[in-house]
């Protein structure tokens, strides 16, 4: 029990690591899904098929590979920067690839006579896209992107193994020091398990102020 | 391309030509990103002849392809173990006594949330078992939980109407089940369990982490080796297309049968969702 | 996209299938000097030791398991193509497996890493760890150490052309490397924060960037160091004297009194007998560095 007490600070330490990896990595992965998910749906023929391989490739691709790539192999083309920045670019660029699935899932899910309807009003493809289209798809967007990005939060466990400071870290520095591995590792769940829920209940929230019965 | 093609007219002539320039000009700007990355990978002399000749030989070829063996052999034990686990908790889930269901919902609830890496270093430092246990083990018990829920959200979408038909035929909760709502749920569940399991086989390279001696393992071996000029970038460019290319198969395994399934007149009925990473509370409806 | 996944498949098919026709045999060639003749050590005949269970179960099964290091130069590596290993680690467990009965070749040397040593030793993986394991009391409580067998130190690993680095006290400014979250790297932050200190989690890659001009130092035991300095001694060299103190030992189960006593003799009669230094000889001394003088050994009560 005295493990959490003793070492608050370590624990605090790796829970605000994750906290960071999670929400940096959850921008970026908006941010570059939403990019991608344009891209696939663009007129032109060479932006889908970069959106198409940039998906394919980093949906079949092990997180743990990928942070092999990114992490030890990056800095030998005199890219250095810290370890922290190269987790946040690993986690999201791998979760942009689902984030972009469930974008696209999302936009089919309009039913094609808004678009139609906008479209016979006179609205242009920037207006009906953005007065129409996608505050729709936005309401049902909510749950895949909230269980990615939950899958997000426990993904970036992986990232203590390559020397970021997070909470799954801490049980090195902690069975070095000689406490009892098994309360050890019942709070680290415990902290993983408070994220998640967070996350949960955010998104909860989100669904029912704007979800749509689906 | 539903709404979008609904989004805009068809392309005049003038729209053409600007799709067009934007079409050359991004073609342009990849082509641009990609020669800069080769330029990167031969100025940092990636492709010297002694950063390649660890590949000639026998032995690390072996060493590779025994890294492969092991990395599908843990990869064939998680997903027996995990169909068989997500059966049994799928069963619990849809029991009809309260204790069973409530005890399953907990099992499946928690070893959703918990990520998957916890619970293999759980297993592997504080119950102190071998890699390879280890690994299996983790995989296992979080696969069989998202699977017990593919199960169970596929059994629930056959339609209602064959479940009420076969209670009131007089049969038996057992045998409405094995004969009329499994069969008919499985065919459709088909590509989610698929797609399940190329999780499964990502997540095998979790066994790097844990010292099991797997393919990114052996990889590593050959990269980090001071002998050979630590030949890093050649060995992710030999070991990525081999496990994309193996995920890829799986993925694409799995939409062929889905295809399949949908021409199919046998499950025309039936659509089932995807397994998601769960969210921990209910959805609120 | 099934087409193009089906012929991705063909391509791997075929990449794999030619790769397993056509290998050239051997490993491929490494760096450094390479030692004429390793030392034969002979094997204790009719040895006994009915009261450690450790050394009852290798009789039954007719040879050591022995955990080692695995990417250590001139200490504990394994060449990758053929899956031997060698070393000054690996040649002590050899004279030790010797000295207990059993021939150096049936030994079976299997790579632990350092996180998983206790561990392996208490759910009896292996028999003994012989992988620059430093002797500490907090892991005393865990395993028994046999030994020390060598007496290492923090020391500073830089580029022959570098001249500003004599010692710990020149670091500051410095790029310092080391692998993270190691006793080295808290030993630099905490008593020369002036250096800037660089982690990594293997020290190859270390290496491998004070060769590239990535960092200026890297720092570990001087051990591990000699071995990097010995694969290319004209690029690489160890500055100054050792600035900790790391007993190397052979870990043991915890309990096996036994067998640690019997350890601590074989190795008392090995560094009598020159096998030590002969061992030292055909690996780190490769690096130039002359032999030291064997640490004396720390018998410590049974408890």
């Amino acid at each position: 029990m005295n493990v959490l007490t003793d070492n608050f600070s370590t624990f605090g330490d790796g829970f605000l690591g994750t906290v960071e990896l999670t929400v940096y990595a959850s921008v970026l992965a908006l941010v570059l899904g939403f990019l991608m998910a344009s891209f696939r749906v663009a007129p032109v023929g060479s932006l889908r098929v970069f959106g198409t391989v940039w998906v394919t490739v980093l949906r079949n691709t092990p997180l743990t590979l990928l942070f092999f790539a990114v992490l030890l192999g990056l800095p030998r083309f005199g890219l250095v920067l810290p370890f922290k920045v190269f987790a946040v670019l690993a986690l999201g660029c791998y979760t942009s690839a689902f984030i972009c699935e469930a974008l696209r899932a999302g936009i089919n899910t309009v039913p094609r006579g808004q678009g139609e309807a906008a479209r016979s009003l006179g609205m242009s493809f920037g207006q009906s896209l953005g007065l129409v289209v996608l505050p729709q798809a936005f309401r049902s967007v909510i749950p895949p992107v909230g269980s990615t990005l939950i899958a997000l939060a426990k993904n970036s466990a992986i990232a203590g193994a390559f020397s970021v400071t997070e909470l799954l870290g801490t049980y090195r520095t902690l069975s070095e020091l000689g406490y009892n591995i098994v309360w050890t590792f019942v709070w680290i769940a415990v902290g993983y398990l408070i994220i998640t829920l967070a996350i949960s209940a955010l998104f909860n929230a989100l669904e029912r102020k704007w979800g749509v019965a689906r | 391309m539903t709404t979008a093609n609904a989004l805009y007219d068809v392309p005049g002539p003038k729209t053409r030509k600007r799709h067009r320039l934007y079409g050359i000009a991004s073609t342009v700007v990849i082509l641009a990103l990609l020669g800069w990355i080769l330029y990167l990978l031969f100025d940092t002399d990636q492709f010297t002849y002694t950063k390649w000749m660890p590949f000639e030989y026998k032995g690390i070829q072996e060493l590779l392809l025994r890294g492969l063996g092991n990395t599908l052999k843990a990869f064939g034990l998680a997903a027996v173990l995990s169909l068989a686990l997500g059966t049994l908790l799928a069963v619990g889930r849809l029991s009809d006594h309260r204790p069973v269901r409530w005890l399953s919902t907990v099992v499946v609830e928690f070893f959703r949330a918990m990520p998957v890496l916890v619970m293999i270093f759980f297993i592997f430092v504080a119950l102190k078992v071998q890699p390879l246990p280890a690994l299996v083990a983790g995989l296992t018990l979080y696969n069989g939980s998202v699977l017990a829920e593919v199960f169970r959200s596929g059994v629930n979408s056959v339609e209602r109407g064959q479940r009420e038909a076969a209670f009131a035929l007089g049969m038996r909760k057992v045998h409405v089940m094995s004969y009329v709502l499994v069969p008919q749920a499985v065919r459709a569940m088909l590509p989610a369990i698929i797609s399940q399991l190329v999780v499964a086989l990502k997540d095998t390279s979790l066994g790097y982490l844990i010292t099991y001696e797997e393919f990114l393992h052996a990889g590593k071996l050959i990269a980090s080796n001071l002998d050979y000029d630590l030949p890093f970038i050649p060995v992710v460019m030999v070991i990525s297309p081999i496990y994309i290319g193996m995920c890829m198969l799986l993925s694409w395994f799995a939409g062929w049968v889905s295809h399949r399934e949908q021409r199919s007149p046998k499950t025309g009925a039936v659509d089932v969702a995807p397994a998601e990473p769960g969210t921990l509370l209910p959805r609120v409806q | 996209m099934s087409r193009t996944t089906r012929v991705s498949f063909a391509v791997v098919t075929l990449a794999v299938l030619l790769a397993s026709a056509c290998g050239k045999e051997g490993s491929p060639p490494v760096k450094g000097p390479a030692a004429e003749k390793l030392p034969n050590y002979q094997v204790a005949q009719g040895f006994q030791l009915p009261d450690s269970k450790t050394w009852e179960r290798a009789r039954k099964r007719g040879h050591f398991t022995v955990g080692a290091k695995e990417d250590q130069p001139y200490l504990g590596e394994k060449d990758p193509a053929t899956g031997t290993y060698s070393g000054f680690d690996i040649e002590i467990a050899k004279m030790m497996s010797a000295s207990l009965g059993f021939a150096p070749k049936t030994v079976r040397f299997r790579t632990i890493a350092s996180a998983n040593r206790e561990t392996a030793l208490q759910n009896g993986q292996i028999d003994y760890y012989v992988g620059t394991y430093t002797i500490n009391d907090m892991r005393k409580k865990l395993v028994g150490f046999a030994g020390p067998y060598y007496m290492a130190g923090q020391s500073l690993l830089v580029r022959t052309d570098e001249n500003d680095i004599h010692g710990p006290q020149d670091l500051a400014g410095k790029r310092v490397c080391s692998a993270a979250g190691s006793t080295p790297y808290q030993r630099i932050k905490d008593d020369y924060p002036k250096a800037q200190l660089v982690a990594y989690d293997t020290y190859s890659v270390c290496v491998d960037n004070l060769l590239t001009y990535q960092v200026d130092a890297v720092t570990t035991d001087d051990a591990i160091l000699i071995g990097y300095a010995a694969k290319v001694p004209d690029q690489l060299k160890v500055v100054g004297k050792p600035f900790s103190e790391e007993p190397y030992g052979i870990g043991v189960p915890h309990g096996d009194n036994a067998l640690r006593f019997a350890l601590d003799d074989a190795l008392e009669a090995r560094e009598k007998n020159g096998d030590w230094k002969k061992a030292y000889e055909a690996t780190l001394g490769l690096s130039g560095v002359p032999a030291p003088t064997p640490p004396a050994i720390d018998r410590y009560p049974a408890s």
